[in-house]
């Protein structure tokens, strides 16, 4: 018998395709999350907008809520530990959560190095914006791949920017001659192994999430036709109206992403969504984007 | 050729698809009522039953797909799939099809750091069968009809005794574990041998 293997980590994310993964504070959050038919939810002290409105250091969940959302659903529970931050993340393994996110939506650890993933038994979700970045995290032990986006704005643009550089990356890559790949790999500081297994299958070894600024269910419905895998929705829901059903139509659309007659129907009288920020209105400083190396 | 359904609602959808369509046969993604007319047989994949099921229902997907696996359709479902497919899960009031006659625990083995992968004797393959358990289900009680196809000691997971983790009922197969994520198909050959039986 063998525990913590690459397939049971990749494996966990296939099984999350196709799916929502919600943003919550609160078992009770995690309940409505759930009812409304997440396929997980990340457990945090505070949504991404509220960490941005509040500044200072954004550090890992404390246990105690962590461990009550875990008591309080059947779903995969996700938690986030900082860049490089590895204590935070033994921590969190030790917990039982079921997925790390090591995620720049917390004031990262280390200004030079992410975690050492391959090391823990629990899979780690890393985010991205192009594909260098995906192959790196992948190459220290991620399992899931997710857009970088920008987190608690409620504005796609970064998530599609992420995504379209993602695929643009890996279509270059599929059309180099053989004797070119090696260079573009130093190039944008990918792992050649990990580079030729890419063009062999002309996608990414690991399942790959939208995330980082979704709202409604036709943004969750365009990251899905732009080739992701699923979605990841922080803000997005807790922050607008009506959680419960924004939450409900957003996990419908994920799925039926292409009937438009039925986006139509979902998108109707949703309530009011979370308030969006225009991306040139945040200080470089402040874009959580450019968190991670 | 036979036109083999996969329930493409979420979940592992497109890992099944490929493991029959290697196998020759043809295949459709299902999301919508209108897309299960005219399959011969059903595969629900691993994912979580509780979205699944609750897209079946809102869906008006749940009835159709019963009433055709009672009229005989072949069905298989793996993980999440045999969730759906059991008459009772325990702690739990969730939509299913429930035609299995057996009970089913949800994440009967812990959470995603119990996980596990081990080879598998299968009652009707040759050779043991790399077995992939992810936040994996256990049977805890099936009816007379039932045919148990394999079962894990629990010594190695804090248990005691031996737990049901393959099934078969006429026409229908249910596995606990992922045969999908592996390039052996030797499990899906089987299951697409139940449409010429």
């Amino acid at each position: 018998m063998e525990q913590g293997t690459l397939r049971l980590k990749t494996g966990l994310a296939e099984m999350l395709k196709g799916g929502v993964i919600m943003d919550v504070t609160t078992p009770e959050q995690a309940k409505i999350a759930q009812d409304a038919g997440a396929c997980a939810v990340m457990a945090l002290e505070r949504v991404p907008a509220d960490i941005r409105a509040a500044g200072g250091v954004a550090r890992m969940a404390d246990p105690t809520i962590v461990e009550r959302i875990m008591k309080a659903v059947s779903i995969p529970v996700m938690a986030k530990a900082r860049i490089g931050h590895f204590v935070e993340a033994r921590i969190l393994e030790a917990l039982g959560v079921d997925y790390i996110d090591e995620s720049e939506v917390l004031t990262p650890a280390d200004d030079k190095y992410h975690i050492n993933k391959r090391d823990f038994t629990v899979p780690f979700v890393c985010g991205c914006r192009n594909l260098g970045e995906a192959l790196r995290r992948i190459a220290e032990g991620a399992a899931m791949i997710r857009t970088k986006g920008e987190p608690g704005t409620g504005n796609v643009i970064e998530a599609v920017r992420h995504c379209r550089q993602v695929l643009d990356d890996i279509r270059r890559l599929c059309v180099l001659p053989e004797d070119e790949v090696a260079n573009y790999a130093k190039e944008i500081g990918a792992p050649l192994e990990i580079c030729l297994l890419v063009r062999k299958e002309g996608r990414l070894p690991v399942v790959n999430f939208a995330a980082g600024g979704i709202a409604t269910p036709a943004d969750a419905a365009l990251m899905m036709q732009l080739g992701c895998d699923g979605v990841f929705v922080g803000s997005g829901i807790f922050k607008s109206g009506d959680p419960a059903k924004r939450a409900r139509a957003i996990v419908q659309a994920v799925t039926n992403y292409n009937d438009y007659k039925l986006l139509a129907e979902i998108s109707k009288d949703l309530g009011e969504p979370m308030v969006g920020i225009e991306i040139s209105n945040i200080p470089a400083a402040e874009r959580m984007q450019e968190r991670g190396w | 050729m036979a036109l083999v359904g996969v329930l493409a609602l979420q979940g592992a959808f497109r890992e099944h698809a490929a493991a029959v369509s290697r196998l020759g046969a043809d295949v459709r993604e299902l999301r919508q009522r209108r897309h299960l007319d005219g399959i011969d047989a059903l595969i629900l994949p691993g994912g979580e039953s509780t979205v699944m099921g609750k897209l079946l229902t809102e869906l008006d997907m749940l009835e159709p797909v019963r009433e055709r696996i009672a009229a005989g359709m072949p069905v298989y479902g793996s993980c999440a799939g045999l969730i759906l497919l059991c008459e009772t899960i325990e702690d739990s009031t969730q939509p299913r099809i429930g035609l299995l006659h057996a009970s089913v625990r949800r994440n009967a083995f812990g959470r995603q750091v119990d996980s596990f992968e081990t080879d598998l004797a299968v009652k009707g393959l040759d050779a043991p069968l790399r077995a992939v358990f992810i936040r994996a289900p256990l049977i805890t009680a099936v009816g007379p009809d039932v045919d148990v196809l394999a079962r894990v000691d629990m010594t190695a997971h804090g248990g005691e005794g031996e737990r049901i983790v393959a099934v078969r009922q006429g026409n229908i197969l249910a596995t606990s574990f992922h045969p999908e994520l592996t390039p052996d198909t030797r499990l899906h050959a089987a299951f697409l041998r139940m449409l010429s039986a």
